[in-house]
């Protein structure tokens, strides 16, 4: 992807207004907008996010370090670039037309083409009708929503915006904020990228691809976190909340390091809710049917649901005791070595099978020889598990979990004490 | 019907501005011959006229020159460093002294007519206009919101388009206030520079200042009264057709977005209804738009940072040389001193300043004392507060010098002393600052803290010690300056007074500059001013600029 903008080790200090030394707003800042993709800068306050923004735009100078936009270097304002402003930055004494007009009036383009594309950005933010109205008969809403038509009619390469919803109220905020990103994700937007200045983790994950999280005293990039929940973004999502905490857990910690967050899936997945026994009986079953049987019939004779035997051949399939092809179910070697085997030894590959395929349970187990007690409370991995599951799911995982390691007698628990130990060497 | 009258009021406005001119143009005097001022009161609409062109071409004046030095003041470091200290210190100069120094000057300009004195007199009043509306502008362009002036930046606005979208808009509210105040002062400086005797001689203009001058000379209270009736309906009129007017239409340029009642104002709302103004807008709408180009090509916009950045940048050779040019007028004021006037002399104006001083504090105490709890009862009820306030801006801006024959005529009546007769002649125009500023401090402090003294149970003394005092501090200091400035002023023309053939003179600098001027005695001039301005400068300095940063930093409401 092209870069549109970028910055190479920039250095922002200021000297103190006695004159007496310098204070460093930004140190050594080396970051980059791409085509195409939206970035945050998210920081508390004072980490001199919005210094670079506008390092960025060309409207301050570094002290030291190179700003390159359309692979030259930028000195004074970035003609490619358009800005939505915190407090708006409306004229009050022009009118929604006027203000929207302004930028293309700079520009030298003639008046009824002005006309034509401010309309037409109106249009885009919704103020249809209110071209004639004074920033000052209009709500903070609608104010910013021409703040964002003023920006649009520039057709920039990269539109920022400088906390553009932090000066609104929480529902109106979260109204035009959904807005941008339908218009972002309907492939309308009139920018190719998106730079967004903000301290709200909420808002970086739901409008960025990339979020670049800045440390203060000296304002410094600590790392970044790339958004891959696909558009549009549900706020509710396992994945959305889950990056929500990794970032926000990043931010209340400023010495750790920055770093994203894995998948689900690579490292607890979705444990199916089966019982041991159950997943014991099938392969039985399966084995005594030639150690291959079609989905349907095998519910039939088992007397179930096929959804109800499906989290049973899922947990099978997971623990490596079976596989599944063209609707029918074959048992792996180690699967016929279970069914054959006697109760003593079914416990065993069971367990073997467990510590191999199962993450949380070879956690819990390393965790418990790591102790000198060989004991841990459950809590400890129930918090592990809420950080990729809502909290009813990760009990009902970790409830899952330890019935399959008490199975495989790889552990024991105390649900009295809520006590995990390991079983005692025979 | 809305048409009719804008037309006719237009057209009448016209009429009456090219007759007066015509009148000062076309006449030609030589300067010994003097227009009579006939004391018959018919003549006086005509005078009044007169007067009030030159009080508008002088706020013409003032308004270009404050757009022009505020703007370089604010877009240049260097010039930034000379214009504004300079500007304080102009707006320190009693102007009055100097008059004899400009009429002398214009006459040369304007040989063998009128026009001399007449461009005399409207620069007088100039001086009293221009200053404070150019730091009001100046504070304006310093103070452009941040984000409003990088999105002018950031959109390429070209300085043009900057000076006339952004920087004018936003310093209009400011301006217009300013100017109407300065124009209220400006009245009492008409009233002194119409009818002046400088060098020896007396010079007279056509205008209702010499018609009073006149008066004065005949010890004519009739025509002192038809004189006074007529001021206070101008003030009125022009309260009502131009200042009133400005104020509610520059209300559009609040940069504050909080939806409040718009104020109406049944004169701007009669313009609104008129087509006149639109139809006019839209025939000349392609001009203008040309024009706007064509500045806008001229003028490219600057990449230049905000000033915050700009301020630490050093500049030595332009260090070294303004302290030259300081040392220079140091040594000239010490080589003058002890050349031209001699020490003795020095002392001497020193003193008299001292005696002149004393009675500025005294009236600035005296004045504090009545009018503050008065300002406080006013501002604090709101229905009082909107009935007085035109009264009192029409009272500060009343020429307070066409009240002084009786003041006067009671001091010589009741054998009053001079030197303390003077303290209220130096107080009838200045103190009305106090009062005007107190009420609007008193209207400022927030409704809910003055519900918590209630609810408190804050009363008496303990309430003004808490609450009043401190909310009201700001706008006491600026009332305060003003009135000290215009008392310094007043003090030229308060020491040393006429009543008929009788003098009166006060023991005081302003007696002191007035006898140097009337005899044209040019060292005495120069040291009585000079002396003048070292003592409001010096106060400025030492007394009011720290009480400023105090309310500041401590008193502030917001």
């Amino acid at each position: 992807m092209t870069e549109l903008i970028s910055t190479s080790h920039v250095t922002k200090s200021f000297v103190l207004p006695d004159g007496s030394d310098h204070y460093t707003v930004l140190q050594d800042i080396s970051v980059s907008v791409k085509q195409g993709e939206v970035v945050a800068l998210l920081g508390r306050s004072g980490c001199g996010k919005s210094t670079l923004l506008r390092i960025l735009a060309g409207l301050i100078r570094p002290s030291s370090g190179d700003v390159v936009a359309d692979g030259a270097q930028l000195s004074g304002p970035n003609p490619n670039v358009a800005m939505v402003f915190q407090s708006f930055a409306l004229l009050p004494w022009l009118t929604v037309q006027e203000n929207t007009e302004l930028g293309l009036t700079a520009r030298g383009v003639g008046k009824n083409q002005r006309e034509e594309e401010a309309l037409k950005a109106i249009k885009m933010v919704g103020l249809e009708g209110y071209e004639s109205a004074y920033p000052r008969e209009l709500s903070g809403g609608m104010r910013q929503r021409v703040g964002f038509a003023r920006a649009f009619v520039m057709n920039p390469e990269v539109l920022m915006m400088d906390e553009p919803f932090s000066a609104l109220d929480v529902l109106t905020a979260e109204n035009l904020r959904g807005e941008i990103g339908e218009l972002w994700e309907a492939g309308k937007f009139p920018a190719k990228s998106i730079l967004l200045v903000t301290h709200n983790i909420e808002e970086a994950v739901t409008l960025a691809d990339r979020v670049i999280i800045l440390a203060a005293n000296p304002g410094r990039v600590r790392g970044e976190v790339t958004v891959d929940i696909p558009r549009p973004r549900d706020h509710k999502a396992p994945r959305f909340k889950a990056l929500v905490d990794h970032i926000y857990t990043i931010m209340t910690n400023p010495d750790v390091a920055v770093g994203e967050l894995k998948p689900n899936e690579a490292k607890f997945p979705l444990l199916p809710h089966a019982r041991a026994g159950g997943i014991s009986g099938l392969l039985e079953v399966v084995f005594d049917h030639g150690g291959r049987d079609d989905l349907p019939q095998l519910a039939e004779r088992l007397r179930l649901e096929v959804d109800d035997l499906l989290p049973i051949i899922d947990a099978s399939v997971m623990m490596g005791f079976a596989r599944v092809e063209q609707g029918d179910v074959i048992l792996t070697p180690t699967g016929t070595e279970f069914a054959q085997a006697d109760v003593a030894r079914s416990h065993e590959i069971f367990g073997e099978q467990a510590l191999t395929h199962i993450p949380i349970l070879r956690t819990i187990v390393e965790t418990l020889k790591q102790k000198k007690s060989g004991k841990a409370k459950a809590d400890l991995f129930l918090d592990i598990l809420d950080e990729y599951y809502s909290e009813k799911e990760a009990e009902r995982q970790f409830e899952t979990a330890i019935a399959w390691g008490r199975y495989g007698q790889i552990l024991e628990y105390d649900s009295d004490e809520e006590l995990i130990t390991l079983p005692e060497a025979e | 019907m809305a048409d009719a009258v804008v037309i006719l009021g237009t057209l009448f406005l016209l009429y009456v501005a090219a007759r007066t001119g015509s009148e000062s143009l076309v006449k030609f005097h030589p300067p010994d011959l003097i227009p009579a001022v006939s004391l018959d009161p018919h003549n006086l609409p005509n005078y009044a006229a007169r007067s009030t062109l030159r009080m508008f071409i002088a706020l013409f004046a003032s308004t270009i020159f404050t757009l022009i030095y505020g703007y370089i003041a604010a877009h240049s470091r260097r010039a930034e460093k000379v214009l504004v200290p300079l500007l304080d210190i102009l707006q320190s100069v009693p102007v009055l002294g100097f008059l004899s120094v400009t009429v002398t000057g214009f006459i040369a300009l304007f040989p063998g007519s009128l026009l001399g004195i007449e461009a005399a007199s409207i620069f007088a009043i100039f001086t009293a206009q221009a200053w404070n509306m150019t730091f009001s502008f100046y504070q304006s362009l310093r103070t452009i919101p941040r984000e409003l002036d990088e999105m002018a930046r950031l959109y390429g606005l070209s300085r043009w388009e900057k000076f006339t979208r952004l920087e004018v808009p936003v310093s209009l509210i400011g301006l217009v206030w300013n100017g109407m105040m300065s124009f209220g002062g400006g009245w009492f400086f008409l009233a002194a520079s119409e009818a002046i005797s400088v060098l020896n001689h007396n010079y007279t203009l056509p205008g209702i200042g010499s018609y009073v001058a006149a008066a004065v000379t005949a010890r004519d209270f009739s025509a002192l009264g038809w004189a006074i009736l007529t001021m206070v309906t101008l003030i009125v009129l022009i309260d009502i057709f131009f200042w009133r007017l400005l104020v509610a239409w520059a209300d559009r340029f609040k940069l504050e977005l909080t939806a409040g009642a718009v104020p109406r104002y049944w004169l701007l709302e009669m313009f609104r209804a008129s087509r006149v103004p639109s139809l006019l807008s839209r025939l000349f709408s392609p001009l203008i738009r040309a024009a706007d180009r064509i500045f806008s090509r001229l003028t490219p916009a600057v990449h230049a940072e905000p000033k915050i950045v700009r301020e630490q940048r050093k500049d030595p050779i332009f260090d070294v040389v303004l302290i030259i040019a300081i040392a220079c007028l140091v040594g000239a004021a010490i080589r003058f001193i002890l050349k031209e006037v001699g020490l003795a002399e020095f002392g001497t104006a020193a003193l008299l300043g001292l005696a002149t001083m004393g009675r500025v504090i005294f009236l600035l105490a005296f004045s504090t004392l009545v009018w503050t709890p008065i300002g406080v009862a006013i501002g604090f009820n709101p229905r009082l507060a909107r009935l007085a306030q035109p009264i009192v801006q029409v009272l500060a801006s009343f020429p307070a010098n066409f009240v002084f024959p009786f003041a006067i005529a009671t001091f010589v009546a009741f054998h009053i002393s001079i030197n303390w007769g003077c303290i209220l002649l130096m107080a009838l125009g200045s103190q009305w600052y106090v009062l005007f500023n107190v009420i609007a401090g008193a209207q400022s402090i927030p409704n809910d803290l003055r519900e918590m003294a209630d609810s408190i149970g804050l009363k008496g003394w303990r309430r003004w010690r808490a609450l009043i005092g401190p909310g009201i501090f700001g706008a006491w200091v600026t009332g305060a300056i003003t009135a000290s400035g215009g008392a310094w002023n007043a003090s030229i023309v308060s020491e040393f007074v006429t009543w008929g053939n009788t003098s009166l003179a006060a023991v005081g600098l302003g007696a002191y500059i007035q006898r140097a001027t009337s005899i044209g005695d040019w060292p005495r001039i120069v040291l009585g001013v000079g002396m003048m301005s070292l003592f409001v400068v010096g106060a400025n300095r030492i007394l009011w600029r720290r009480l400023y940063a105090i309310a500041e930093a401590k008193y502030r409401l917001t």
